[in-house]
């Protein structure tokens, strides 16, 4: 018997290795803890996180390439598999005092969360679309659970369904989408399929190419929550725990980038006439539909999850850029994102009661008076969003939109000014209820933790340093770009 | 011989597919189904893909539509409301004009300009020398090894979270 | 008969072969339905210390025949409530994969008429005649998986179509049971490709040749608990006692079928039986060495060679269906929760144990288990 080996390199999916067994270790660890030791989980994981980040760090400027071409672990992954973990890592941090508070302390979050960030860094890394779709759906089944995790809250499960349902749809247009470039090219390895692209021009004139495209396309715009596929995202991000958005609006939405961005530069260079045009309209109506609606909201989950959507329009400008500077801007405003993000909802966190009954931005009225310094750091987060200097929100704005301006899309980078400037009223509105009117509460049930507190003092590390010292950042970023 | 059999099986296909949509009783819906998925296993063994056609069966005909059945008999939906999903009826036939429009413009095109695309590495010759079933392991097992393993990883987050979700206490 | 007439790039041989086989084959299949009525109720009235059916014919041979005139003749009734359609097609749907897997069993050896060598198997030919290599369906294995996973279907419509209660319920019952069985018993099956290193039914046959020390239930450990983990989970997923739920009368009537009568009834009657001699059939092929001789040398005497080849695949399902009998005599039934706590929690785990050591055994052992063992 002839035996066929396939080429196995562990090397180069060392990070997801490393989380899977983990994630596995604590399925099994799970059973025999008690309720309130769960947390244990929570130590356990960050012990698996920091070491995966480790060798994510130790395998910088050493591509690897494994599987015979299924995985490709360059800068480029590696970078996004970094923010990735920090955003594990600092969800892992916030999840333990609101799963206490909500009573749905369940050891399964925490090797969902694991599983979850295994997905997205295979789609990070993945080289071939089975790869990336398989990727994309061990995140999206984690998310789905997760978002769905406060099994008794009614607002959760709908989260979850809501979530699970257009989620399925939309993977739906991924892996048709998937399957007709497979239908033209006769393979799924994504450098395959640009050399098959570039070989001969009947395959680009191809309608099945460039349906295939489109569809591909669609399916990772509803991952970024681009508009107009973003329906689901404040339904969700209102309903789901708030550890859980945390985490969605942070490492998701930069797996979606990672694999929309190797997919179309990779694989598809060929279309790039046709796509820079669907990213510039996609961008300018994730920009403003995203901020507009944002204006509108007074529940602080729901206007951070418009908010969201209009970070991922400012991000498509530095796609449609489509130069080192975009492409590198968005490896770091999704990091910078992550830090901002996170630290705002671990606010979010302390300030909720159980059930969230106090999630309006009215309820932060007077929050500054009581508690100063949360309210510091939380204004520090809100400005990071909002794009004012010295804060890395700004200077990852600045690097999107120059590259826009170098790639000659002036007018894309007016209107994300524009936006940006539009979306300081909503955030400024936070600050206007916690700094300028009366308390109406007493903020006595807000208590920091020891993790919370950890978490905040990374994040707001991370905002500043960043705002101040970006070089440092965007020169890793743009060492990633193999493109 | 084959051409007319392909036709009646397409035939078949395509109309237990409009039936499908087209039954107001939800069993008859998922009967219908089962047959579209029986004439695509037909279609796969025209192609000599009985490996293809023998999981369609299995999986899909024989496993997902008997829980699809399961859970219709279970909720006993007898005959769902006509009038409820009209417009998503109509918006469902222009959408579906609109496909059949596009799939006749790309029949029609000139051979020249065929849509078969480009070709992998496995040829008609091969399946038949080789064997359907044996190509499809190696591939799974050597070039797709890895997304084979993730899927695992994937089933393995699947049963957690509908254990998660779904059991009564946890 | 090399220059015989060419229909559609066969020869018109082939088709006449291959309809005869089919009469021949569904005729028996079908005698072997009626007669295996009034075989168990001969053994169970013995194995009761009753006498069982006497006054139809010497030793009440003629039973399933008046049994047959008899639902015949009676009244057929629909149910006012029911969905006709659908309580029309249960039970055909019922029957018919019990019968159609038929077609890829091989139940003898090559025969030879008039110069043309055929093979025992439906859907064989032989497309080289000097060589006598038998070309099947090399999905064989996967083909009857396919076909007992549809054979739910009747019994799951007829549940619901009945519009009656004690009829939903078996039909609930019958399609979690097999859904539920169906797992183990392909996995057991992954046992045999494993050994056989071919889904092809000719192929896994021509493997067990040469005494039954090479037949797949005994040449390895794991293979003989897969030999009796897919038995017992094919009965359960035909709903044979003792996990015959689904039907189970003193709780549900008649179960799935309490609605049925006249030939509708006797077509789910049918199917049952004809779902059980499929599964020995099946599993004859499978682990008992299909239709090669236990001893191989007291065989090969001149041209009586191709009688025996089918005689002992005959001899070896009438055996297995006289077991299913025996266990229908011996054990009660399952509770329901028991069976599927059994099938997922027992049955899922142990096959899935086999196909494991299965594989280590066929990796480590690659010239026969016990010969390594004893040497």
């Amino acid at each position: 018997m002839d035996l066929l080996m396939p080429v196995v390199n562990f090397g180069a999916i060392m990070p997801e290795l490393i989380l899977s067994v983990v994630a596995m270790v604590l399925l099994l660890v799970n059973v025999f803890l008690k309720t309130e030791q769960k947390a244990y989980l929570g130590y356990l994981s960050l012990l698996g996180i920091g070491y995966s980040l480790y060798v994510v760090m130790t395998a910088w400027g050493t591509p690897q390439t494994g599987f015979s071409g299924s995985v490709l672990q360059d800068n480029f992954a590696l970078f996004f598999k970094g923010i990735f973990l920090v955003g594990a890592a600092l969800t892992v941090l916030i999840a333990d005092q609101y799963v206490r508070r909500e009573e749905c302390n369940y050891g399964e979050l925490y090797p969902l969360i694991l599983f979850a960030t295994v997905g997205m860094m295979l789609m990070a890394s993945g080289t071939d679309l089975m790869t990336i779709f398989l990727g994309l759906e061990v995140l999206s089944v984690s998310l789905y659970v997760l978002a769905g995790f406060n099994r008794k809250n009614l607002k959760s499960n709908e989260a979850g369904l809501k979530y699970f349902l257009l989620g399925a749809f939309s993977t739906g247009f991924l892996l048709y989408g998937m399957a007709l470039t497979f239908g033209a090219t006769g393979t799924t390895r994504i450098a395959e399929i640009a050399k098959v692209a570039a070989a001969s021009s009947a395959v680009v004139q191809n309608p099945l190419f460039l349906v295939g495209m489109l569809l591909m396309a669609v399916g990772f715009s509803f991952k970024i929550a681009a508009a107009p596929f973003h329906m689901w995202t404040p339904d969700v991000y209102e309903g789901a725990p708030t550890p859980i958005t945390a985490f969605m609006s942070a490492g998701p939405k930069a797996a979606g980038f990672a694999a929309f961005i190797r997919v179309l530069m990779v694989a598809l260079p060929t279309l790039k006439a046709d796509w820079t045009d669907l990213l510039w309209i996609l961008a300018v109506l994730t920009m403003t539909i995203g901020n507009l609606i944002a204006l509108n909201q007074d529940n602080i989950k729901r206007m951070l999850a418009y908010s969201s959507i209009a970070h991922a329009g400012y991000a498509l400008v530095g796609f449609t850029a489509g130069n080192s500077i975009g492409t590198a801007g968005i490896l770091f405003y999704m990091l910078t994102y992550t830090f901002m993000n996170i630290g705002a909802f671990a606010i979010i966190i302390l300030v909720g009661k159980k059930g969230e009954p106090n999630n309006n931005v009215s309820d932060y009225a007077g929050f500054g008076f009581k508690h100063p310094v949360l309210a510091l750091v939380m204004t520090i987060f809100l400005f990071s969003l909002a794009g004012i200097p010295p804060m890395a929100g700004f200077m990852g704005k600045f690097y999107l939109f120059s590259g826009a301006v170098k790639a000659g899309y002036v007018w894309l980078a007016i209107i994300g000014v524009l936006n940006s400037a539009a979306s300081v009223y909503y955030y400024l509105r936070v600050m206007v209820f916690m700094y300028m009117k009366d308390p109406t509460e007493q903020f006595d049930w807000v208590k920091m933790t020891v993790p919370v507190f950890i978490t905040l003092i990374i994040c707001v590390v991370g905002v500043l340093g960043a705002g101040i010292w970006p070089a440092y950042l965007l020169g890793l970023a743009q060492n990633a770009m193999p493109f | 011989m084959d051409s007319i059999f392909f036709y009646i099986v397409a035939a078949t296909a395509v109309i237990s597919g409009i039936l499908v949509v087209g039954c107001k009783n939800p069993i008859n819906s998922a009967l219908s189904l089962i047959m579209t998925f029986f004439s695509l296993a037909t279609l796969y063994v025209m192609l000599d893909a009985p490996f293809m056609a023998a999981i369609q069966v299995i999986v899909y005909a024989g496993a997902i539509m008997v829980l699809i059945v399961f859970v219709i008999m279970l909720l006993n939906i007898r005959i769902e409301s006509g009038k409820r999903y009209m417009h998503t009826r109509v918006m469902g036939a222009i959408l579906g004009a609109v496909v059949l429009i596009e799939t006749l413009y790309v029949i029609m095109r000139p051979a020249s300009q065929n849509l078969t695309g480009g070709k992998g590495p496995v040829d008609a010759a091969m399946v038949l020398n080789v064997g359907h079933t044996e190509l499809i392991g190696r591939a799974l097992f050597t070039d797709y090894l890895l997304p084979f393993e993730i899927t695992s990883i994937l089933l393995l987050v699947a049963i957690v979270g509908a254990v998660l979700l779904a059991k009564r206490k946890v | 008969m090399e220059n015989g007439m060419i229909f559609l790039g066969l020869p018109v041989a082939y088709y006449i072969a291959m309809i005869a086989k089919v009469l021949v084959v569904f005729v028996c299949v079908l005698l072997t339905v009626a007669y295996a009525t009034w075989a168990e109720r001969k053994l169970i009235g013995h194995m009761q210390v009753r006498i069982g059916p006497k006054r139809v014919g010497p030793f009440g041979l003629l039973q399933p025949i008046a049994d047959g005139l008899k639902l015949f003749f009676k009244e057929e009734i629909v149910p006012a409530q029911a969905s006709t359609f659908a309580f029309l097609l249960a039970p055909l749907i019922a029957l018919i994969p019990a019968f159609i897997a038929f077609a890829v069993i091989p139940f003898g050896g090559t025969i030879e008429v008039g110069g043309y060598k055929l093979p025992l198997q439906i859907a064989g030919y032989i497309a080289d005649q000097p060589s006598g290599k038998v070309i099947d369906l090399n999905v064989g294995v996967l083909y009857i998986l396919a076909l007992a996973s549809l054979g739910v279907y009747g019994i799951v419509l007829a549940g619901w179509s009945s519009n009656s209660k004690y009829s939903l319920l078996g039909g609930l019952r019958a399609s979690a049971q097999i859904v539920s069985y169906e797992l183990a018993a392909g996995l057991a099956i992954v046992s045999v490709f494993l050994m056989s290193g071919s889904l092809s039914l000719q192929q896994i046959v021509a493997d067990q040749a040469g005494g039954v020390a090479n037949w797949y239930f005994i040449r390895q450990p794991f293979a003989f608990v897969a030999f009796i983990v897919y038995f017992i989970c094919s009965l359960a997923e035909i709903n044979r006692t003792p996990f015959d739920l689904p039907e189970a009368e003193t709780e549900l009537v008649s179960g799935f079928g309490t609605e049925y009568s006249s030939m509708k009834y006797a077509m789910f009657f049918m199917a049952e039986y004809a779902n059980m001699i499929t599964v020995c059939a099946v599993t004859v092929t499978l682990f008992l060495g299909g239709w090669h001789e236990p001893i191989p040398q007291v065989v090969s005497i001149g041209g009586w060679e191709f009688y025996l080849s089918w005689a002992n695949f005959v001899i070896k399902v009438y055996f297995l269906i006289f077991v299913c009998m025996w266990i229908r005599a011996t054990y009660p039934r399952y509770r329901y929760d028991q069976l599927m706590a059994l099938g997922w929690k027992f049955f899922l785990p142990l096959t899935l144990l086999c196909v494991v050591g299965t594989g280590a055994v066929v990796y480590f052992f690659p010239n026969g288990f016990w010969g390594a063992l004893f040497s």
